[in-house]
């Protein structure tokens, strides 16, 4: 009899409360949807910008190639005259830009990786508190220091130095070598003490419990260990160094030369766009080459993130 | 019994507080010794005190002696890779290297300077053996350690630190993070290999020390309350701290 009679009763508080659950505030259900469109509006004009620039790059990069007004073998040729009224001239012979800004981008990331990850290791295994005492803020100014300065004490450093020690002309794939190396060097540097530092302290502690020194720790395990994470850093470093115009283009040289002599004035494909975009009338051959060129520049970069994602899925497998 | 490792008068400081007050006692040669107590009773501590594991900190400063066949470990003179080459360690949480089972057990011989492919493989496959995961893992040496349970993991540290061919083996709580069953086989394991070596385990579990150890040091607050035979300090304490913890009346 009781139940009979406490039925209705609770069947009422239990609807009342079924609606008030089914029926949310109204404010918080606008405030909900304006930070969705924010956020949504936000991604998308990003996204439509960069395929904007992608579409724009490549068309106008490949723009020459389809009118018939550049041949590809004329543009993968070491010949540039791009004025030249020689016979079968102009040339547009990109191969020895786009040599010159690998060459650049390898030495330079030759000298650096080393001595970036040795610097990191010093800073994360051996002596912590100087580093994140001092060289870590060092780090970040050299982080903070604009190309165009970085270039302007190649020029007036550098570029004399050479010379006087050489009796070249100074400018020089070596001199842009050096200039790229210091630039990349934080890139490098600080990508790697992120890698090391994220070792677990369990991993050491177990190489150390097994009679391993300091040294072998290192060599033996936290390299091992961060390789992936270590050549993400370089490969990072080796990007930027493959895009950077502004010091290349102050301490090169920009001569048209095969960039296999290391005191001889060469030029890259950023220094070649940066010293003619000015001086080119829009429509012509010559404008267009060099749009061809910052393609090749982009198909580059996009090859390197190609490989930074491989390498952190190899290493997150590791 | 002879005595493996003396402790005489040891102290620990970290910085100004003292966190192990004049400990004396032996550990048997082929024995296993527990340790028991509550969490920061000092029992890790000392652990790590007899492989010097704990010179990586800051600011530990220690008093006294422990010795290990007759010779102090905190002699001025003493090496460190070798005291650790006679004593290895097996930590609380198994700490694998990111690499393959293989290489994870060569790791010691090869700093070592063995570099003889045979006699690595030989090593590989007795420690394997003597670990309990060789038939588990023989199809698979080259497969990262990582990819392996805990027990096996924990397992696998141990064929590492036995391929460094210790004389004595210390354990940091080694089952805590492992299910009953991976606890048992470790269990199993520990009393095998009691039979070669001198076994030093940390453990929060009562019934694992009763199970396993020969001898029960129970430390608390850094001093070692009592120190016994593991039948006689479970079944008839002598102190009355004793008989409170493993009644559970604190812990």
């Amino acid at each position: 009899m009781e139940q009979v009679t406490n039925l209705p009763n609770k069947k009422l508080e239990e609807t009342s409360l079924a609606e008030e659950l089914r029926s949310p505030a109204k404010k918080l259900i606008r405030i909900e949807q304006r930070g969705r469109i924010y956020t949504l509006l936000s991604a998308w004009i990003l996204i439509i910008t960069l395929f904007s620039l992608l579409f724009f790059i490549t068309s106008k990069g490949i723009m020459p190639f389809i009118h018939g007004e550049i041949t590809l073998q004329n543009f993968f040729s070491t010949h540039w005259g791009p004025t030249s009224a020689e016979p079968g001239g102009p040339f547009f012979g990109s191969i020895n830009f786009i040599l010159g800004s690998l060459m650049v981008t390898l030495l330079s990331a030759l000298i650096s990786a080393p001595l970036g990850i040795g610097a990191a290791i010093f800073m994360t295994e051996i002596s912590p508190k100087f580093g994140r005492k001092i060289l870590q803020p060092a780090i970040e100014i050299l982080v903070g220091i604009p190309s165009v300065v970085y270039g302007f004490i190649g020029l007036t450093l550098i570029v004399p130095f050479i010379r006087n020690t050489t009796g070249s002309i100074g400018f020089s794939l070596l001199a842009g070598v050096i200039v790229l190396s210091v630039m990349i060097l934080p890139t490098i540097v600080s990508m790697s003490v992120d890698t090391i530092q994220s070792i677990p302290q369990s991993l050491r502690e177990g190489s150390y419990a097994l009679g391993a020194t300091r040294w072998q720790t290192i060599s033996r395990l936290l390299v091992r260990t961060s390789l992936p994470g270590l050549m993400t850093g370089v490969i990072l470093g080796m990007a930027r160094a493959f895009g950077e115009a502004l010091a290349v283009q102050m301490v090169i040289g920009n001569s048209p030369n095969l960039p296999f002599q290391l005191m001889k004035p060469i030029s890259t494909l950023t220094s070649v766009i940066t010293l003619n975009m000015g001086n080119t009338v829009q429509g012509t051959p010559y404008n267009s080459v060099l749009w061809s060129m910052a393609l090749i520049l982009l198909l580059m970069t996009l090859f390197f993130i190609l490989l930074i994602r491989l390498m952190t899925q190899r290493g997150k497998q590791g | 019994m002879t005595a493996k490792i003396e402790v005489h008068d040891f102290n620990l400081f970290y910085g100004k507080n003292q966190a192990l007050h004049d400990l004396n006692f032996q550990l048997n040669e082929r024995e296993v010794t527990a340790f028991i107590g509550p969490s920061g009773c000092g029992k890790s501590t000392f652990l790590r005190s007899i492989n010097r594991m704990n010179d990586l900190i800051p600011n530990v400063k220690v008093r006294g002696q422990i010795k290990i066949d007759q010779q102090n470990v905190y002699d001025p003179h003493q090496d460190l890779v070798e005291l650790r080459k006679h004593v290895g360690m097996v930590f609380q949480q198994p700490n694998p290297f990111p690499l393959s089972i293989y290489d994870n057990v060569v790791y010691g011989p090869r700093i070592h300077g063995i570099s003889k492919k045979a006699e690595l493989n030989e090593i590989v496959e007795r420690t394997l053996k003597q670990a309990n995961l060789w038939d588990e893992v023989k199809d698979r040496l080259d497969a990262p350690a990582l990819g392996l349970s805990g027990g096996q993991q924990q397992r696998l540290v141990i064929a590492r630190v036995l391929a460094i061919q210790p004389d004595i083996i210390l354990m940091d709580e080694p089952a805590s993070a492992l299910d009953p069953i991976s606890t048992e086989r470790l269990e199993e394991l520990i009393i095998q290999l009691k039979e070669s070596y001198t076994i030093v385990i940390v453990t929060h579990n009562m019934q694992q020390a009763q199970r396993i150890s020969d001898q029960t040091a129970f430390f608390l607050n850094g001093y070692v309350v009592e120190f016994a035979q593991t039948q006689r300090l479970f079944q008839q304490p002598t102190q009355q701290k004793t008989a409170e913890y493993i009644a559970g009346q604190f812990g």
